[in-house]
């Protein structure tokens, strides 16, 4: 077992960020009676949704891909 | 096409030019047997079926997910993925080493030792399972694991063998097969039953919003009273051959040891469908739930939690057969009283079936019943 003390630190996963203080006004105010119980929870939903719209996937070689097919043909999943 | 979880799908296969040279120098290291179970988890690791993984999860891994149900870089994660072994075997091993897993005597994967550790099972299971109690089989489960974790990459040597490996797709599979199929939208429906007609009914609803249905079940260690797998691939292939058009649905297996963690799996569920390119995933009534540890909809209402999954859950309540309507239908669209609803109970179909009885059409297609009833013992023992 870890000691607590270590225990804690590794669960500390959050940090601080500063918003106006208007804002979190604001926003205490419209997440009244929802399911965020806190200005904190609402920030990080609506920054991970932001952040969620990243860079493109990695697109397959035609190499690739055609060897894939090949298997998927054998398969029966392709004609 | 939809990302995959992460950005990146995955592969982690050996070049088979690799996997020779890795068979002759990894002659001395330390072999790790592992049970079907982890040899899944092995495969669906080095395959990106559980992108953005690379190996099994060190301790800060397992406590973010544990805790706040993510990966340490904030990625949506709910189910610990875990290499556990005895005290004797952990014993041998250094941080740093190299090692061999092996399955059914043959190398499998190439292991990079960067943790050992130990973690205590009773909060391991709680914070999984959301219980402590062992007649919760993913509970009971975790209790009789080793006492120590080993984290780190891993690499695939070899894949694992196994007997219905003609259904098995790999996400990279799966992806192109999509594109091929022209599927811009695809929903994908998780199982681990032979279909009755409330699951077609669900997946054929749900085939009027998308391009193509993803029929994935979960093959696999189940618990006693489950369906076999081999029945519930045949029962499939009887009701896509008499009742779906080909160019709408794709069936293909999954190998994986169900966790039965209920809201938890749904969420990990759906991302591993995301990984294999579906852009949607059906979640209906006590998804990955077993007794009565969660609620009939707790697996929908998490969803709520994970706005930036990257995946859209359609959620499916309660569905019957009602008479007077003569189809399958709903409490939103029926208006006919409980006396002509006919409802889908697993329990009661697994009773008939068990009994040689044919489930009444409304049902299940007779084409699935025969199957089922055909086969000398259709159930886990």
């Amino acid at each position: 077992m870890l000691p607590k003390k270590k225990k804690d630190e590794d669960r500390k996963k959050f940090t601080t960020v500063s918003i106006p203080t208007p804002l979190f006004k604001k926003v205490e105010a419209r997440i009244k009676d929802t399911g965020f119980t806190s200005v904190s929870s609402y920030v990080a939903y609506v920054l991970r949704e932001i952040v969620a719209e990243v860079e493109d996937e990695e697109p397959f070689s035609e190499e690739d891909k055609e060897r894939v097919k090949e298997r998927l043909r054998a398969l029966g999943y392709i004609d | 096409m939809l990302r995959p979880h992460g950005g990146k799908l995955v592969n982690r296969k050996l070049s088979n030019s690799k996997c020779q040279e890795t068979s002759e120098w990894s002659k001395d290291f330390d072999r790790i047997d592992v049970s079907a179970a982890v040899a899944s988890d092995v495969e669906n690791i080095c395959k990106g079926v559980f992108s953005p993984l690379e190996g099994f999860m060190v301790r800060g891994e397992l406590e973010s997910v544990l805790h706040l149900m993510r990966l340490s870089n904030d990625l949506a994660w709910t189910i610990p993925i875990l290499l556990d072994v005895s005290e004797d075997q952990a014993k041998k091993l250094d941080e740093g080493d190299e090692l061999i897993l092996a399955f059914n005597g043959e190398p499998l994967a190439l292991m990079q030792l960067e943790e050992k550790y130990r973690f205590d099972h009773e909060e391991l299971a709680h914070c999984t399972f959301g219980t402590s109690d062992s007649s919760h089989p993913g509970v009971a489960a975790t209790k009789q694991m080793g006492l120590v974790f080993l984290g780190g990459k891993i690499d695939l040597i070899n894949e694992p063998k196994g007997r219905y490996d003609h259904y098995k797709l790999a996400p990279i599979e799966t992806r192109v097969l999509f594109e091929e199929k022209k599927w811009n939208t695809v929903v994908g429906f998780q199982t681990r039953n032979p279909p009755h007609l409330g699951h077609e009914y669900v997946q054929k609803t749900a085939l009027a919003f998308v391009d193509g249905v993803f029929i994935n079940p979960v093959i696999g260690k189940k618990k006693i009273g489950d369906f076999k797998d081999e029945v519930i691939l045949k029962a499939y292939d009887a009701l896509m051959t008499n009742y779906y058009l080909k160019e709408s649905v794709v069936l293909s297996i999954l190998p994986f040891e169900m966790r039965y963690a209920g809201p938890k799996e749904a969420i990990f569920h759906a991302i591993v469908r995301k990984n294999f390119g579906c852009t949607h995933f059906i979640v209906g009534r006590d998804h990955a739930g077993v007794g009565n540890f969660y609620g009939p909809f707790d697996a929908q209402a998490i969803f709520d939690e994970f706005s930036d999954l990257g995946i859209s859950p359609l959620f499916f309540k309660s569905f019957f057969y009602c008479r007077r309507c003569s189809s399958v239908t709903s409490e939103k669209a029926c208006p006919h009283p409980e006396n002509c609803r006919i409802s889908f109970s697993g329990t009661k179909i697994r009773e008939m079936l068990s009994n040689g009885q044919i489930p009444p059409q409304e049902l299940m297609r007779p084409e699935v019943a025969e199957v089922i009833t055909q086969h000398p013992n259709p159930f886990v023992g």
